[in-house]
């Protein structure tokens, strides 16, 4: 599938007047392609992942899907910040809830669930509730429960911002090495650059309030990909390059001195 | 501190409430037995343990319990479930809350049984005005408390039913009901005692029977030690409900086992 984005605007009333939360995005997504969307905290990030996931209407601007999958896939999963996980469900009926949505039976259900908790390294867990797990552990539920939902594309919105920066690295490694398994398409949004460089094929990076996108970076690594790539002079020096354009961006958005 | 210092600690910790209560009941039965409080007024609690036996015995005591029992649970249940259901639809829609809330409000701070007179007045002094004033009662806690339930679940649970292709009444049963459940538990406990109260008042007022009625025929006769084997009883159901709800708690809403005490 591929996504195409076009003169993408959203504006919404608030008490002061109408605010512009995003301004002409345009995007394209092709298929299996993974791709990062970096910017500064309240610049939409977020909201432009919404409006992928159908969750929002744009104000004007367009967004196209080119679907080539058979009927009763869905379009989109979404990985949630940390607080996504229903706390009243044990981790096995998180991981089936889209498959106890689809109408699947309980017994099947819960059948594919445990082979993605197990997958995901889980099975000791699969009757605990997530206030029991660490939010590394969380978040790996997160992922299974939008992995086994088999959708064309993964939206993640910030997954990993929560967590220490080892747990973090472990993870974006787990999730790289199942990407790879599935191949999905995959839409992962953070104010990380290092994480984006890491992960994406590509990094589109975003303004502050409203949201706009100032420019598209490609990665130039291979996969699989390594820890160790980021410290390669390609990559920093992408970093760097990132981190000029946004610098400007977050010092407005805390109104300090330039 | 020492670990023989630190077990000591805790067993006094432990045993300070019963021992407190054990050592007052043994105060006051050794008043009543030397004489220094009036045994009419204030029989020692051998002799209500005596007059509970008694009355349990010959079948009196029960029959106050069940009439009481269902006084509460048959007003308790109106008034609750009617609660739980426009709280539910407070909860979701704004509109209705905007135009039903201030209704709410202003007729939720009067006490109840003010207007048990007026009740009568327009439903007979029969089972069924005993009935709503109890209802109505129980209801104003359970339509606050399912309301505030609903309208604190977080976008992101709504957000993430919507995206993993919930239908309405999957939104329903998997997440508006679980996320607001504590909440409404909390409104159920709030509810049962309120019942209890009204009812007892109500039966003090207007009953032939239950455990109300039976307090003010004691005072009446001068029976004090059947008034206070009643209010021991109105005691234990008290008791029993709270443990209930406890109870409840912990099976209902088993992720936040912390908060159910």
């Amino acid at each position: 599938m591929s996504i195409a984005g076009t003169h993408i605007h959203l504006s919404y009333p608030t008490r002061n007047g109408s605010v512009v939360a995003l301004e002409d995005i345009s995007f394209e997504i092709r298929a299996q392609e993974f791709v990062c969307i970096v910017g500064p905290s309240g610049c939409g990030k977020t909201t432009l992942l919404k409006i992928v996931a159908g969750l929002l209407k744009p104000t004007s601007g367009r967004i196209v899907f080119n679907s080539t999958a058979a009927n009763g896939r869905p379009r989109n999963a979404l990985v949630f910040q940390e607080h996504g996980l229903f706390p009243w469900m044990s981790v096995l009926d998180n991981v089936g809830l889209g498959l106890e949505m689809r109408g699947v039976r309980r017994k099947s259900r819960h059948a594919q669930a445990m082979q993605f908790i197990e997958q995901f390294g889980l099975s000791a867990f699969a009757y605990s509730y997530p206030h029991e797990l660490s939010v590394g552990m969380r978040q790996r539920v997160s992922l299974a429960r939008a992995f086994i939902m088999d959708p064309e594309v993964l939206l993640m919105d910030e997954p990993f911002a929560s967590l220490d920066a080892l747990t973090k690295v472990i993870l974006q490694q787990e999730l790289l090495r199942i990407w790879r398994e599935h191949r999905k398409q995959v839409v992962y949004v953070t104010h990380d650059i290092e994480e984006a460089l890491l992960l994406g094929d590509r990094v589109l990076v975003m303004s502050g309030r409203p949201g706009s996108i100032l420019e598209e970076i490609s990665v130039p690594l291979t996969r699989p990909r390594d820890l160790l790539d980021r410290g390669r002079p390609e990559i920093v020096e992408r970093k760097n390059h990132i981190w000029r354009i946004l610098e400007e961006e977050v010092r407005n958005g805390i109104g300090g001195i330039a | 501190m020492s670990r023989s210092g630190q077990w000591a600690r805790a067993q006094l910790l432990r045993w300070g409430a019963p021992g407190i209560g054990l050592a007052l009941f043994a105060l006051w039965e050794a008043a009543g037995r030397m004489g220094l409080i009036s045994p009419l007024f204030f029989p020692a609690p051998s002799v209500i343990i005596d007059t509970l036996v008694r009355l349990f015995g010959n079948g009196e005591l029960t029959a106050n319990v069940i009439a009481t029992v269902t006084r509460v649970m048959s007003g308790f249940l109106l008034g609750g479930l009617l609660g739980l259901s426009l709280g539910m639809l407070m909860g979701w829609s704004a509109s209705l809350r905007q135009v039903v809330d201030p209704l709410v409000a202003a007729v939720h701070p009067i006490p109840k049984i003010s207007i048990f007179p007026l009740i009568m007045i327009v439903f007979g002094i029969g089972v069924l005005s005993k009935t709503l004033v109890v209802a109505i009662a129980a209801f104003f806690p359970m339509v606050i408390n399912t309301m505030a339930g609903v309208r604190q679940i977080s976008p992101i649970y709504l957000e993430v039913a919507d995206n993993y292709g919930a239908g309405p009444w999957k939104v329903f049963t998997r997440v508006i009901l679980p996320a607001s459940s504590p909440m409404i538990l909390a409104g159920v406990r709030l509810a049962l005692n309120l019942s209890l109260t009204i009812t007892t008042s109500v039966e003090l007022l207007m009953a032939q029977d239950g455990l109300g009625s039976m307090i003010w025929l004691s005072w009446q006769t001068l029976r004090i030690e059947e008034l206070y084997a009643a209010v021991v009883a109105l005691a234990v159901i008290g008791i029993l409900f709270r443990f209930t709800i406890v109870m409840l708690t912990k099976r209902l809403v088993p992720w936040q086992s912390r908060e159910s005490a």
